[in-house]
């Protein structure tokens, strides 16, 4: 068995983390950098780091950041927000990123998900889904969910999978930053038509959300910004809780 | 330490392995050249992508019987560990059989203890138990570590580490100075680390 992976997840703009506060013995509250190595320390199985920049400038800050963060952290981690071609992926796996997620890209240009995963493996490649329901219909959307795209989240997550995605990460628009929990039903029916890890995003408010979903939900890894950010729980104290739960994680 | 060489043939990202050798403070160098390979001190042999792919660049750059040779501590990791071993089914190639093991591809429709269907590749961390050798020193048996993997080294008594997924799994195995794990101590955390260091320390 594999154990259920805890992952925090970072923001990045122009590299500098945008959300967190109060990492205890943390000079520099903004850096990337230290954020990971700590969460890392606390117990973290991963980390995602999304670059939210929006120029080509901030692109480039990224890139340089993402070899200091494989310089420094011994845990695999994914880093996603604007790769739209190979050459993009090829520049963070020669940075040192051990996965890389794809979002709008891949809506837009689906071989794209062949292209990198026929390159790099499909481990490398986490296909991303934001999606909200519509007329009892769950929609991939894009730019933050503010785009309905045309794409169904079943048939477009099986899709990404026959192309080579190698781990889904769906987040449900319609709970994100809400913290009531996750749908997990949705969760369920993925994991049951889908044979690749699921991550689930978006909408845990506490631990109980992040047990339900990794245990009926049936995910196999939880992803949070907030929750860890604003230490309104710590990963230790977290897994302690599911563990308490029946749930294997690493601690 | 002496110099810790990286083997080079060619096998694509081996960035982790580098930056985990500089975090423990080791001198290290990337290189397929036979004589530093058998000078050094300690031998890394990384291992990324497809096992037959790999074997030929192996043999393309004339290192097979060159590893067979290393005399220091020499480590296989992830496919670099399944090149080490009889042969794989991946690709169904042979390899350079120095551990007297099969490497098989996961079958289909494994359940996990608690019954549900384990995905391939086993991707994530494991425990491993059963630990010996010096690279598990200080290391508690049921420790967690990172795997990224399709196909396995099958049970054997040269196994320095079992893991449990659907099928039991050598997740390290030994064999006097030859040393191999499935799993990625590059990536492990500070278990990992560890297991590195113990390895440097040889």
């Amino acid at each position: 068995m594999a154990a259920k992976r805890i992952i925090p997840c970072l923001d990045v703009k122009d590299g500098v983390t945008v959300k967190g506060i109060n990492f205890e013995g943390l000079r520099n509250v903004g850096d990337a950098v230290e954020m990971g190595a700590s969460y890392a320390a606390e117990g973290a199985d991963e980390l995602v780091y999304l670059d939210i920049s929006a120029t080509q400038e901030g692109r480039k800050t990224f890139c340089t950041l993402v070899s200091r963060i494989a310089e420094r952290i011994n845990i695999p981690f994914t880093v996603g927000g604007g790769i739209s071609s190979l050459d993009d992926a090829a520049r963070l796996l020669d940075a040192g990123a051990d996965k890389i997620s794809l979002n709008s890209a891949a809506i837009a240009n689906p071989p794209l998900i062949e292209q990198i995963a026929g390159r790099y493996g499909n481990q490398f490649v986490v296909i991303a889904i934001d999606a909200k329901q519509c007329n009892g219909r769950w929609m991939a959307t894009t730019h933050g969910g503010r785009r309905m795209t045309d794409k169904e989240l079943f048939s477009w997550a099986y899709e990404a999978q026959e192309r080579g995605a190698g781990e889904l990460l769906f987040t449900s628009m319609d709970h994100d930053g809400t913290k009531q929990g996750y749908p997990c039903h949705t969760y369920k029916a993925l994991s049951e038509r889908l044979s690749i890890p699921i991550i689930a995003s978006g909408g845990a408010g506490n631990a109980e959300h992040i047990a339900e979903v990794l245990s009926s939900g049936g995910a196999d890894a939880a992803l949070a910004a907030s929750i860890f950010h604003y230490r309104e729980i710590t990963i230790p104290q977290l897994k302690l809780l599911l563990r308490r739960r029946g749930i294997d994680v690493r601690l | 330490m002496g110099e810790t060489i990286i083997v080079d043939y060619n096998v694509g990202n081996i960035c982790s392995v580098e930056n985990a050798l500089r975090r423990l403070g080791a001198t290290y160098c990337l290189s397929g050249d036979p004589a530093r390979i058998l000078s050094a001190d300690h031998v890394i042999l990384p291992g990324v992508g497809n096992a037959a792919e790999a074997m030929r660049r192996l043999r393309e750059k004339g290192l097979v019987e060159v590893i067979k040779a290393v005399k220091a501590p020499l480590l296989g990791i992830c496919v670099g560990m399944q090149l080490m071993c009889n042969s794989s089914q991946e690709g169904n190639t042979a390899c350079m059989g120095l551990f007297d093991v099969e490497v098989k591809r996961f079958p289909d429709g494994l359940k996990g203890e608690d019954g549900s269907r384990l995905k391939i590749p086993h991707m994530g961390w494991s425990r491993v138990s059963s630990l010996k050798s010096p690279l598990f020193e200080g290391l508690e048996e049921g420790s967690y570590l990172y795997f990224v993997h399709s196909y396995y080294a099958e049970e054997s008594p040269l196994a320095a580490a079992k893991t449990e997924y659907g099928v039991t799994i050598s997740s390290a195995l030994w064999r006097e100075n030859f040393f191999g794990t499935q799993f990625h101590p590059e990536k492990s955390g500070d278990a990992g680390a560890r297991i590195l260091k113990n390895f440097l320390d040889l």
